[in-house]
């Protein structure tokens, strides 16, 4: 153990804390170089436990070190710099804040060593995500920000039954490799699945990013789902499970986004899709499958910033995200145009693209463990990302029709961010090798044979000219497609109403009685005087007799 | 600046990216003959086989999308009251 280490986390959040009550310049700075100090105080940190300390008579490792870690914590923190300078313009400080302090929950989760450390900075991310969904200011988003606080709080009680069932049962709080085979580790796995947006609960993604600032959705497709993925790496490694899990996000995300008429939702159900593969990488479990769904995080948070971006800057020109309002825009804004396309490319997986490189691995390493449905289930699913997300979410938004709008090009701080994305993005691409020395196992794999390019070639540009063909059949339609969440937006609502009504029938029935008892009240009572039936002076046979009466039962009943 | 009437919208031009795109598809199929695909299970080495691959599960995800559609689809302003 070093002398003194610096938790990165909480070098971000007091980060956040400054932005939230500095302005002008002194803000700005803090904004430039929080982030950097974090990333310097990431990279101090070793291998192994690097911080203990003791909360409710826990030993707990509020700091554990180790490559994967490191990666994940390198690419949160990245994220709050770029996305910094994407925002710092046009954000709030509100925002501004409140995603910083996302961003240092992420960064908590990425080093926490034990089960406790997790969940509070599971909770934190939780908070100031919500936070983040609200600041879109409109009605919807203080909608969507309630049901997205809901979804989380939930997984957040059912991560915590899981971990107190794992800390009484076993006595211990450590972050290990485990399998979900009780309740506990079920439990958790389920806390952790639905930061994921599995199913059944994928629905809160689509509904609360889209929500968000033009700004805020480039932070909130960083965090979430990635940290869960890392907390997957770390406790579900080859949980066979979550490879149907992650197939069926694949294929859910793909459909979704092929039906969405909004240009931020088809992203934001992208964003499932993708996660579905890094999901599926961690069930397949062996190393190469961990370095992938790593490597693909990494690779996944850049280009999935970019396009968030681009849609960021055509939203915050021209006030409008449907896919069926927008069209023509590359005529005036084409560096945004260029970096969609870009990004478009990256999530793709095509060659020369970091998604290329980084996807490849999985559906490798699906091959190395024989998973031929898997394997070619991947393939399929690489065709139907580039028709949903490679070549739909530009054409529709930047081609596709004239809507006769030129808007102005990205202002010059979102033109940067969305340029050193789209570097990132290209870079990884052509130059794997040392990205690859920051993944957890060593990499023994080569990206580029011309065999593999070639394959990738046929199979995503034949996509293409399925979706040219096919585009009569994707006339954008002003329509939302039911989801999951529909069982408690509707259904839910109506059995509520249901039951409201119902009560009120009671309440209205009580009440009736209740007036009709106090209309016979003189002629119920009227039993009681001296002449009614209760009321009257008996004779002393009738009393001896019903007393016999009642003994000779009683007799009768004590011998039976 | 008259944008409206920008190359890439002309018809004329259209048509030539038609042409360039499918010789560029027929290209990747027939490079297959001199670089040759390495297939992993004995099918995918098939001549066009990724080509063929990619087109159908886009149909078929095309088509289904569609009938899911045709189920789950309600008008934007479904869930305001």
């Amino acid at each position: 153990m070093t002398e003194l280490v610096i938790p990165p986390a909480l070098v971000l959040l007091s980060g956040a804390l400054l932005i939230a009550i500095t302005r002008g310049l002194l803000r700005n700075s803090v904004l430039l170089l929080a982030p950097l100090i974090t990333l310097w105080a990431v990279w101090q940190i070793g291998d192994g436990v690097e911080v203990v300390g003791s909360f409710l008579g826990y030993e707990i490792q509020p700091v554990e070190g180790s490559a994967v870690r490191r990666l994940f914590a390198t690419v949160f923190t990245l994220m709050a710099l770029i996305g910094g300078l994407f925002a710092f313009r046009q954000a709030r400080t509100a925002e501004l804040a409140a995603a910083f302090a996302y961003a240092a929950g992420a960064v908590g989760v990425a080093f926490a060593g034990d089960l406790i450390t997790m969940f509070l900075y599971w909770e934190l991310m939780a908070i100031f995500s919500t936070v983040l969904v609200w600041c879109g200011g409109t009605p919807q988003a203080r909608a969507a920000g309630i049901r997205y606080a809901i979804i989380h709080l939930l997984g957040g009680v059912i991560l915590k039954v899981g971990i107190e069932g794992i800390v009484v049962h076993t006595g211990s709080v450590e972050i290990q490799p485990m399998l979900a085979t009780n309740f506990d580790t079920w439990m958790v796995l389920i806390g952790i699945l639905i930061n994921t947006a599995a199913p059944p609960l994928s629905a809160w993604l689509a509904d609360a990013y889209p929500a968000s600032s033009p700004t805020g959705s480039v932070f909130l497709s960083a965090f979430t789902t990635k940290s869960a993925v890392l907390a997957l790496i770390l406790l579900f490694p080859g949980e066979g499970v979550l490879i149907w899990v992650g197939l069926y996000m694949i294929f859910y995300g793909i459909i979704y986004a092929l039906l969405e008429n909004d240009a931020r939702r088809i992203l934001a159900y992208s964003v499932v899709n993708q996660v579905g593969f890094m999901v599926c990488a961690v069930g397949i479990g062996t190393e190469m499958a961990l370095n992938g769904a790593a490597a693909h995080a990494f690779a996944h948070i850049f280009y999935k910033a970019l396009l968030f971006m681009s849609a960021g800057v055509v939203i915050y020109r021209t006030g409008k995200s449907r896919c069926s309002d927008l069209g023509g825009l590359f005529r005036t804004m084409p560096i945004t145009t260029v970096c969609g396309i870009i990004g478009a490319l990256a999530i793709s997986s095509f060659p020369f693209t970091s998604g290329f490189t980084t996807k490849t691995l999985i559906s490798v390493a699906a091959e190395h463990e024989g998973l031929v449905f898997v394997y070619f289930a991947l393939m399929a699913a690489s065709a139907g990302v580039f028709l949903h997300a490679g070549i739909k979410f530009p054409w529709f938004v930047f081609f596709q029709k004239d809507s006769g709008m030129r808007p102005k090009d990205a202002p010059w701080n979102m033109a940067a961010a969305m340029i050193i994305c789209a570097a990132v993005c290209i870079g990884i691409g052509v130059f794997p090798e040392p990205f690859w020395a920051l993944l957890p196992y060593p990499v023994d794999y080569v990206a580029y044979t011309p065999s593999k390019v070639l394959f990738y070639l046929q199979l995503l540009l034949f996509s293409g000219l399925a979706f040219f063909l096919l585009l009569p059949l994707m006339k954008r339609t002003l329509t939302i497609s039911l989801d999951t969440d529909w069982l408690w937006r509707v259904a839910g609502l109506r059995v509520a109403n249901a039951c409201l009504k119902g009560f009120e029938r009671l309440g209205v029935l009580v009440a009736g009685l209740k007036a009709s008892l106090y209309d016979n009240a003189p002629r119920l009572t009227s039993v009681l005087t001296s002449t009614g039936a209760l009321g009257r002076t008996w004779q002393i046979g009738t009393t001896a007799l019903w007393i016999v009466v009642l003994l000779t039962l009683y007799v009768a009943l004590y011998f039976l | 600046m008259d944008d409206n009437d920008h190359w890439l919208t002309r018809p004329a031009s259209i048509r030539k990216l038609w042409i360039g795109f499918s010789a560029v598809l027929a290209m990747t199929v027939l490079a297959q003959l001199v670089i040759g695909i390495k297939g992993y299970f004995g099918v995918d080495s098939m001549f066009g086989f990724a080509a063929a691959f990619g087109f159908f599960s886009c149909v078929a995800m095309v088509l289904l999308a569609k009938a899911i559609g045709a189920l789950l689809k309600r008008p934007e302003d479904y869930y305001d009251d």
